[in-house]
Order: structure tokens, then sequence, then C-alpha cells
């Protein structure tokens, strides 16, 4: 396992572009390990951009152009004996409408095991990720009778916790999240913040959210980014009690945004 | 965890099987698609490769000769436009009228499903028992007779389910939020659809449309039973050779009569036929792609 010392996510003069537009300016951050950092800003900051890059979702599409380094855990994640299978193994994204595949539950949780194993796990295999998956993210106790229902009959609470427990069975050991909570109400945000909360330590997660008190309420370290920028990435106590940026304040007071 | 000689997110063994097999399935679909190429060229390249023979303008315009075993085929070919044009002068706008009706207007009832399976299944149904529709309603029912008229009804018979089902289509692809900013100034359904879901889908309606016109200028059993005829005198390259009531020549039932049924047509002619055919139909549909590109580029979405 990774030494808690090193950040997990170094990007050192990150740029992006799609098309001619450019998302990312200059992006140069470490995010430390097994801490939750939130990324917060205006929407169109690139907060999202940042995240997808990550593991290297935005690349999907043709027309996106990036220069720059990212190291995950270490490695630079545009070398090119980087395997993207690898990678996102390990490195897991949780979206903002939960999408559970149209399987069962039990499905979806060894969804991922079955993706990347060669021979078929066996039974015995299958069942204890579940149970452990599921035990993770608290949906055992509700979920243990009901593991051939179909995922997408849910609420969308359980659906979204169903997603992070999709990701665990691969071992993986940074968590990004991209607007987990916007599609629940109070109750599952909670949930979700608590979820977070158990989980952390043991990977490294990343949040996107529009919701500031949410940021101030649920993460350890908060980047602020404003127009492709990072303006600012400090303790999110710090971050909201004294910002160092006046452009920080003012988001935090809420004159735009 | 990585004191494997594999670097992090390195590719292990494992994942280049996986890579392998990633390839070999990319490399059977991709094979497939091309496989589709394939009879296209052998068979656009050996019909050209046979009629060149009797390939010209000559050809097109002129009148078959010495009992149709010679000559050129514009009785066929005229009267193949004028059943296309006129079965789509009917079949299009009610086509059009009735989508926008199941579309736009109509609520989902029980109704609204009947009408539905009706038109799926009329779509379904096989040309030859259009054609005996087309006989019993239009030649002997409403007393048409064997006439261009008949034929082209029931051509129009046979294209409507189809310009429904590619309008529902075209109008349902447009943004429902289109629609909702539009009620939401107080325009009437009408309003709402003449002047954002029609403009926003015509090139969709229209592509559907104009696809009809080979499957009306291919199809044989309907008109054979209808309204065309083995042969018809008329004058070399005449634009309005037939009255509506008249019985009329088209392509490819010509093309049947002296692939089959004529003794001693020089070899080239049926090939050089089947050319034109294919060539109109062509032409048709590299209009509609022309229109389409041009109505898309105006598409402001």
């Amino acid at each position: 396992m990774s030494d808690p010392a090193t950040p997990s996510i170094v990007t050192r003069d990150l740029n992006l572009w799609y098309g001619k537009f450019q998302a990312l300016r200059g992006v140069s951050l470490d995010i430390k390990h097994g801490l939750i950092t939130s990324l917060i800003g205006p929407s169109g900051c690139g907060k999202t951009t940042l995240l997808r890059c990550f593991n290297r979702v935005n690349e999907r599409y043709g027309y996106v152009t990036t220069t720059g380094e990212i190291r995950v855990l270490e490695k630079n994640i545009y070398d090119p004996d980087v395997s993207l299978i690898e990678l996102r193994r390990s490195v897991g994204m949780v979206f903002q409408r939960p999408n559970p595949l149209p399987l069962s539950v039990y499905e979806n949780v060894v969804f991922g095991l079955r993706v990347h194993s060669d021979s078929p796990p066996t039974r015995a295999t299958l069942n204890e990720a579940v149970e452990k998956a599921l035990r993770e993210v608290n949906l055992w106790q509700d979920l243990k009778d009901r593991l051939h229902q179909r995922a997408t009959t849910l609420q969308l609470e359980q659906q979204q916790k169903l997603c992070i427990a999709r990701l665990l069975p691969l071992k993986p050991e940074i968590i990004l999240m991209d607007e987990p909570c916007s599609a629940l109400d109070v109750e599952g945000t909670a949930a979700i913040e608590e979820l977070m909360f158990s989980l952390k330590g043991k990977y490294t997660i990343v949040i996107v959210t529009h919701n500031m008190a949410q940021a101030r309420r649920a993460s350890d370290e908060c980047i602020f980014m404003l127009l492709g920028q990072r303006i600012e990435h400090r303790r999110t106590e710090d971050l909201f009690i004294a910002p160092e940026n006046p452009k920080t304040a003012e988001y935090i007071e809420g004159r735009y945004g | 965890m990585n004191a494997s000689p594999v670097p992090r997110f390195g590719e292990t063994p494992s994942v280049r099987r996986r890579l392998r097999r990633e390839n070999l399935a990319r490399w059977v679909f991709g094979a497939m698609a091309a496989a589709m190429v394939l009879p296209l060229v052998l068979i656009v390249g050996y019909l050209v490769v046979r009629a060149a023979p009797a390939l010209s303008l000559e050809f097109v315009l002129d009148v078959p000769k010495r009992g149709m075993t010679e000559g050129g085929i514009w009785p066929a070919l005229i009267g193949t436009v004028y059943l296309v044009f006129l079965s789509l002068l009917v079949s299009a706008p009610i086509g059009i009228l009735a989508a926008v009706y199941l579309n736009e207007y109509a609520r989902e009832n029980w109704f609204n499903r009947v009408i539905n399976l009706a038109v799926i299944n009329l779509a379904g149904v096989p040309s030859i028992v259009h054609a005996l529709f087309g006989l019993g309603a239009f030649v002997y029912a409403a007393q048409f007779g064997y006439s261009i008229i008949s034929a082209a009804l029931t051509l129009a018979i046979m294209t409507l389910p189809v310009i429904i089902a590619s309008t529902r289509e075209a109008l349902a692809s447009v943004p429902r939020s289109f629609r909702e900013a539009c009620w939401n100034v107080g325009a009437t359904r009408w309003q709402t659809i003449r002047s954002v879901v029609l403009p926003n889908s015509i090139s969709g309606i229209l592509t559907g449309v104009i696809l009809q016109v080979s499957r009306a200028a291919g199809e044989t059993a309907p008109v054979m039973f209808t309204g065309v005829v083995f042969f018809k005198a008329v004058q070399r390259g005449d634009l309005l050779p037939y009255y509506l009531n008249e019985q009329c020549m088209a392509l490819s039932m010509h093309l049947y009569t002296i692939s089959t049924q004529v003794p001693g047509v020089k070899e080239a002619i049926p090939f050089a036929t089947a050319v034109v055919l294919l060539t109109l139909v062509i032409a048709v549909n590299a209009a509609a792609i022309a229109l389409r590109v041009y109505l898309r580029s105006r598409k402001k979405w």
C-alpha cells in the first residue's frame, strides 16, 4: 500500500482543451492520501473536467487535448506503458445520477470482478465479495434478502451506494465522485456523506460538489477553482474561515457563482 | 503489493489476454461491416460491365423496337416516373399529417395503440397482397380500371405505413424541451408544430419519404396487377405520353418481360435496363442525402 505521507494524485501544469476552448489552465495540485478532498467552484470552472482526467475518461471524446503531467500513486498516467484497464481498476468513479447496470444487485457488485478475472470466479469468492462490499457501504442489512432484485428498482440512495459498492471488490485506491448527492434528498445525502466518512482512510476520495455547505461539512481539504484555474487549496476549515485569495472569499460569501 | 516486476498500472498478462480478445472482436465486427460493401460492388460492377454495349443516351430516350428486342426504354422510364410521382403525391401528405396527429395530438389510449398496430402490420404486408387489394379496390370497386391511377394508388397504400413510421420517428427526435418552451409562451399545438417541430424534423421526414421512392420504383407485383402493361406505343422522348386513366409501361415490369417473356432480346438490353433503374433510384437517394445535408446545415441545434 502507498505511504500516507506521499500524495495520491499530483498534477503539474495541467492544461486541457475541448477543441479550441481551454477548460483547464496550468492546474498544479497535490491530493493527499486517504483524505476526502472536495473540488468547489461555480459552474463551468473545470472541476468535473479535472476529476475526469484522473482516470482518463475524458479521452473518450476525440477532440480533447491534454498537456502537463498527472501522477496517480507516483506513476504518470500518460506514460505509454500505462494500461487504461488497470488504471480504471484502481481509480473508480461515481456519477451524478446513480447508474447501476440493469442487472441484479448481486451481479452489479461482482461485475468488476467478472470483467477482471481470466477464469470464472467461484461462487464462494463472489458471495464473499458481495457481502464484504455491501457491508462496507451499509447496504447489507437492507439488501441481503433481495440480492437478486433488479438494481434499477432500488431507491436512488441505495442505487448510489450500490454504485460505490460496485467499485470496492476491485480494491481501488482512489474513488472519484462527481456530485454524488445532487440527485438525492436530504436523508440520502446524509447517508452518502456518512458513508464517505467510513470509507475515508482506506481510500482517497475526491468529490466534486456544487454545494458549499456539503464541501464544508464533508471534506478534509478543499480546492477552489475558477475559470479552469486552481485558486486555492487548503484544509477545509481554513479555506472557509480564513480564505487567502479574495476571489475565494467572495465565492464562499456568495457574491457570485 | 508492488513486488511484481509489472509497473503500476502496467499491462499484466491478464490485461494482455483481454486486449487480444478485444482486438479479435474488433476485427470480426469490422470484417462483417466491410462484407456489406463487397456484394454491392460486385452487383453494380457486374451489371455495368454487362450493360456497357447497350448503354447510351439514345437507349434511354428511344422507344423499344422490333418486338422489344432492340431500341430503348423511354416509355417504361417515363411510366415509372409517373407512377412514383403520383403515388407519393397521395401518400406523402396523408402519411405526414397522420404521423403529426399521432405524435403531437393523440393521447396514449387504446385507439392510438390500434392505429399503431395497424401501421406496423400494414408495413409488413407483402407487396403481392397489396397488389390484390389494389386490383379489388381501385380497378373493380372504384372502377378506375387498369390505369395509372389504380397503380399509383396501390403503390401509395403500400408506401403509406412506412412514411407514417419514419415521420413519427423524425418528430419524436425533436427534444421535448423545445415544445415545452413554446407552450410556456402560450403557443397552441398547431403554432408549436408549425414554428418549431416541423422545421426541426423536416430533414428526417423528407429522407423517409424519398427512401420510399426507390421502393415504389422497384416493385413489380402491385403495378402489374393494376395498370402496367407489356407494351405501349409512345413517341420517342415524349414527356407527357400517358393519360391518367390509361395503362402505362414501367421499368420493373419491362425488365421482367424482356428478361423472361420475349425471345431474342439483345443480351445487353436487360442489363442496361437494370442499370437505368438502379441509377434512377441512386440518383433519388443522392438527392435525398444532399437535401438532408442542406436542411441539417440550417438546423440551429
